[in-house]
């Protein structure tokens, strides 16, 4: 039976230096298919006298268990290596770029223009709109500026060619046409495009504004403080930021200040602001003994320029995709 | 109004420095914009005189000039040709600093310099020189150029808000200041001069309610060749005033100093006396400033018996002012009411410091005060005997009571206002405050034109109180929330979708070439700006079309090879009712998707717009009509539908346009009304199918001219109900398929809701699909 030892140990040196699935069957074959070496042991069991045939049984089949281990262990081990080879061969360059569409983006004072309407919307307010070509009406008179008045001198106008309409200057007759429609308490936004004969580097014909108005029965010209100055400080995520107001002059607020915000080491005017004048209300059928409140006037371009580092307000018109990608 | 800082400080000096007198009049509503120095820093300058003048030596054209300046005589070369002796000139001392130079000890041509003779140029007070600055002969030598000068004076640039012409001179600016800071006004009334002749000028008020106050005055004997002297010349320099002659400077000076227009006529040009009136149509006037007026009877006008003179409130006339020969003057100094000027500078075309002034209001208190304060002055430097002050008076504004109620006053401001703090206030702005229990009742003076309503005083209350100390409150409020319709989304959310859909937005301006409008609208009649800033910006653009192919034109032509644009804005259709409405259009040009390694190129083309609108469109079906458009290629453009109702054009822009506008390729766009794309239905729920779908697929031959919405409209009346959807999946014209047909590869979805399909069920189907076909269409099976 020394022969058996020496039968196991060849074959498992001879199983664990193939790496081929089939040389690894016709290799088990010689030991273990009907020829084989160890088919061939058994069969020769019989000649055995009856008392050394259960232990000698018992080894051949012992072997032969230690056999099949070795071949499972070596056809798994032969397994593994095919699949890590077609691995590596199915390995790509995952620092190509992916495939697909791109991505455009949002217009950058359309992106503040959001981020207003969202904050405001946060305490109450509603949206609304009006249109760009105005009536004098509804751009100056109603706002108390009656024709010839000074003050209409300060927006050079657009007028249209039909001698009736021109463009409005300010979003402020939307808070006319929003309070002809609307009874306090009113808080509204509306922000839109304004235009005035004006063009430099700080200055483009067509520019956007945000109107602000909240009218109920107490609100004072410290609400007016405290609202916009946690907007400023909401916008550009700043609780440091300083907000001051200056004494200023609008004919459809009275009293008017001019907003300025702390930048650098000065400062800079970001807005006008209100409390409605009472002929205003007046205007409108709103009683001014009753109701008041306060308006604002902001320029989401100016915000714009401000919260991202923007230098020339002309950029925001020139279509120039250099520029507008910079804000995808 | 540029005024100097000194001059101010006269009439109201507070404990400040510059910065800090800036900054209570900005913060008290009078905005300081700018700051400048009088004149550019140097030192070491003092006043030298010049005791002899001798030839160079080596050089024609340098002297050397011994030079006084207190201590032992300079020796200074000097080139200027107007070097005398005896003259009192800037001496820059060795040491001295000079805008761009530094004086040394030096040669010039062998000679030692010890200093430098100074021109204005050279100090940086003027562009140009043309020799030494001569300073007055009194002037103090070896004493410091910039205190003979006053040049350590600050010039303060102010903004006055519309309502505040009273702030519009050196006076009303020094009450603003004593108001604000509360330090005294050092503001002695000027007296009458003594009357020295009794020629009297006879003046007429034929307008009374134009011209409700009309002073004039005789002085002969004038010298109007007069110099003006230095000091009013640096005050109305530091203004931005030029001198013309010494009569003329000094109706400026007192304009500026109180803010009272005055005229100057030469007495020798009035005929008859003077007659404010209005013009008459077919009179003219030839102005100061080079035009003339053709009068109407809009205009108020000063006349003499035979023609106008002088146009009220705004200029006086060419033939009628003061000249040299000038030896009798007639001094004006009138009220004209607001309304009389107001608008009229946009009207004529150009305005005048006068004019800006009576649009705001002029103090109707004060024009005698100030011929008497012109009187003194133009006396005093050109000599002359000075009739007595003629004046006409008519009625005059009236300054009503306003009343302010504290509480009202709380309300509006939201913090408490003490009763004895607002009269301090109102006194301290020359309102004469009555307080009473829970009120106080002001009179305005002459001077203020803004004061006649409660919030008037509320503001002034405020203004001087400071709005730094009103405290900053939340505003309390009812919680309710806002409505937010779900059928109906905002355009924020579409913006972020149409981005997604790799689009940029832009912002084009809303008036356009008007070629445009021609060209992609065909719109020959466009909404006209009366006046654009340039023509190419004239009308109001009736479609978003024309902004945004010169957009993909700008970026194309900035090596930009694939551009996809879009952007939300109003048009403007030329119709009476002048529609304004909302639109989104889109643009694409160059490749349908971004270059990249793993996808073969091709361009943009018609249905790849028609995707990315189909997806904003979801859930509802897009649906097309071929239809002709001015911008478009009349075999790839077509109207949108949506709900059966045209809202939009989509298509590929039209060649022509594509070479015009120096295109290499064609875009693709849309144009939709935005309210389309915002609406959206209500989701509604459906039973889930528990049965399985059957798929078939057929290929079908039609006919060229057959368009598949009609198919697909023929199946859906048609077909069985079990057919659940179809897709197109493939369109074959070539090798197999006969010429002037096309292939179309149908993947046909069947499904029944209450039970699995037979095989059968599912041929039958399909086989009455392919019958309504063929018989509808003519179509081969294939």
């Amino acid at each position: 039976m020394q022969d058996l030892d020496k039968l196991v140990t060849e074959a498992l040196a001879l199983f664990a230096g193939i790496d081929n699935a089939d040389a690894l069957e016709q290799a088990k074959a010689g030991y273990l298919g009907k020829s084989g070496a160890l088919t061939e042991l058994l069969k020769g069991l019989g000649k055995l006298p009856p008392a050394e045939k259960p232990a000698a049984g018992a080894r051949i089949n012992a072997a032969k268990q230690n056999l099949e281990e070795a071949l499972n262990v070596q056809r798994e081990r032969i397994a593994l290596r095919a699949l890590e080879s077609r691995l590596a061969e199915e390995a790509v360059d995952v620092t190509l770029p992916g495939r697909g569409r791109g991505l455009g983006g949002l217009h950058p004072v359309s992106r503040t223009m959001e981020r207003i309407e969202q904050l405001f919307r946060g305490i109450g307010f509603d949206v609304a709109d009006g249109p760009e070509i105005e009536t004098d009406f509804y751009n100056f008179t109603a706002l108390n500026q009656p024709e010839n008045h000074p003050a209409r001198s300060m927006h050079d106008t657009f007028y249209l060619a039909d001698g009736k309409h021109l463009l409005r200057t300010h979003t402020s007759p939307i808070q006319i046409r929003y309070m002809e429609k609307h009874q306090p308490p009113i808080r509204v936004i509306a922000p839109g495009r304004v235009y005035r004969v004006d063009s430099d580097a700080t200055h483009s014909p067509m520019f956007h504004q945000v109107e602000g108005l909240w009218i109920d029965e107490h609100i004072s010209f410290a609400h007016l403080k405290g609202v916009l100055i946690d907007f400023f400080r909401k916008f550009f995520e700043d609780e440091r930021l300083q907000i001051r107001f200056r004494p200023s002059f609008f004919p459809f607020t009275e009293p008017s200040a001019e907003i300025d915000m702390s930048f650098g080491d000065g400062w800079l005017e970001v807005g006008g602001c209100g409390m409605v004048h009472p002929n205003v209300l007046r205007n409108v059928n709103i009683d001014p003994e009753r109701y008041q409140g306060f308006a604002f006037g902001l320029g989401p371009d100016r915000l714009t320029m401000l919260r991202y580092g923007v230098n020339d307000l002309r950029l925001f018109f020139d279509h120039d995709l250099r520029f507008l990608k910079q804000f995808v | 109004m540029k005024i100097s800082e000194h001059w101010l400080r006269e009439l109201a000096d507070p404990a400040l420095d510059t910065a800090g007198l800036a900054d209570l009049l900005t913060f008290g509503g009078i905005e300081v914009e700018a700051i400048e120095p009088a004149a550019p820093p140097f030192e070491r300058v003092v006043v030298g005189e010049v005791l002899s003048v001798g030839k160079h030596p080596q050089a024609d054209r340098l002297n050397v000039c011994q030079v006084n300046v207190g201590a032992a005589p300079l020796s200074i070369v000097c080139g200027a040709p107007n070097v005398r002796a005896g003259m009192r000139v800037p001496t820059a001392l060795v040491g001295a600093k000079l805008p761009g130079i530094e004086i040394r000890l030096a040669k010039v041509r062998g000679i030692e310099s010890q200093g430098m003779l100074c021109s204005a140029k050279e100090l940086g007070l003027s562009e140009e020189a043309d020799g030494l600055l001569a300073l007055p002969a009194d002037a103090v030598i070896g004493a410091s150029v910039r205190d003979v000068l006053d040049l350590d004076d600050q010039i303060l640039i102010t903004k006055a808000t519309p309502n505040r012409g009273d702030c519009l001179s050196v006076l009303g600016l020094a009450r603003e200041i004593s108001a604000l800071s509360g330090v005294g006004l050092r503001w002695r009334v000027p007296q009458p001069v003594p009357q020295e002749l009794d020629e009297r000028v006879a003046v007429t008020v034929a307008a009374p309610a134009d011209c409700p106050r009309y002073s004039a005055r005789l002085i002969r004997g004038v010298d109007a060749g007069a110099a003006t002297p230095d000091w009013m010349l640096r005050r109305l320099a530091r203004s931005g005033l030029r001198s013309i002659s010494a009569v003329v400077d000094v109706t400026n000076y007192v304009l500026l100093e109180m803010g009272q227009p005055l005229h100057a006529f030469d007495a020798a040009k009035v005929h008859d006396g003077i007659e404010v009136r209005r013009a008459r149509r077919g009179e003219s006037l030839a102005l100061l400033n080079g035009s003339t007026l053709e009068l109407d009877e809009r205009h108020l006008v000063i006349a003499d018996a035979r023609q106008p003179l002088a146009l009220a409130g705004f200029m006086g006339g060419e033939q009628s002012g003061v000249s040299s020969a000038t030896r009798d003057v007639i001094l004006e100094s009138a009220f004209f009411v607001p309304e009389v000027v107001a608008g009229r500078s946009r009207e004529l075309g150009f305005g005048s410091d006068s004019a800006y002034r009576f649009e705001r209001g002029v103090d109707f208190s004060a024009t005698e005060v100030a011929i008497e304060r012109a009187s003194r002055l133009i006396i005093d430097i050109c000599g002359g005997k000075a009739g007595p002050v003629c004046e006409v008076r008519g009625s005059l504004p009236l300054r009503q009571p306003v009343v302010m109620r504290l509480g009202r006053a709380q309300r509006v401001l939201g913090f408490e206002v003490p009763a004895q703090q607002a009269v301090e206030i109102f006194k301290r702005l020359g309102f004469a405050p009555k307080p009473a229990d829970d009120s106080i009742e002001v009179t305005p003076p002459s001077h203020r034109f803004d004061i006649s309503i409660e919030e008037d005083l509320i503001e002034e209350y405020a203004r001087i109180h400071g709005y730094a100390n009103i405290p900053a409150l939340p505003p309390p409020a009812a919680a309710v929330l806002q409505p937010l319709p779900e059928a109906r989304r905002n355009a924020a959310a579409l913006r972020h979708q149409i981005a997604a859909l790799d689009f940029q937005e832009v912002v084009t301006y809303s008036f356009v070439d008007r070629q445009w409008e021609l060209d992609f609208c065909d719109n020959a009649a466009p909404i006209t700006l009366a006046n654009p800033i340039a023509s190419q910006m004239s009308v109001m653009r009736s479609s978003l079309i024309g902004g945004l192919v010169q957009a993909v034109s700008y970026n194309a032509s900035r090596q930009q090879p694939r551009v996809r644009l879009f952007e939300i804005g109003r048009c403007f259709l030329p119709r009476n009712d002048l529609p304004q409405p909302w639109r989104v259009a889109a643009i694409a040009f160059g490749s349908a998707a971004p270059m990249q390694w793993g996808a073969k190129e091709r361009g943009v083309d018609f249905f790849d717009i028609k995707g990315d609108l189909a997806q904003l469109l979801a859930p509802r079906d897009l649906c097309l009509q071929p239809a002709l458009h001015p911008a478009l290629h009349p075999g790839k453009s077509a109207t949108v539908l949506c709900n059966g109702r045209a809202v939009g054009c989509i298509g590929e822009l039209h060649p022509r346009w594509q070479r015009k506008y120096g295109l290499p390729s064609a875009p693709v766009l849309f144009e939709i009304d935005l309210d389309a794309l915002l609406e959206r239905d209500l989701p509604r729920f459906g039973e889930i199918p528990r049965f399985p779908a059957v798929r078939r697929d057929m290929a079908v031959e039609f006919d060229e001219n057959v368009r598949y919405d009609d198919i697909l409209t023929e199946l859906r009346r048609a077909a069985p109900a079990i057919l659940l959807d179809l897709t197109v999946f493939d369109l074959y014209r070539g090798q197999g398929v006969e010429k002037g047909k096309k292939s179309l590869a149908f993947s046909v979805l069947l499904q029944d809701t209450e039970k699995t399909l037979t095989d059968a069920e599912v041929e039958k189907a399909v086989a009455d699909l392919r019958q309504i076909l063929q018989q509808k269409f003519n179509a081969k099976l294939r």
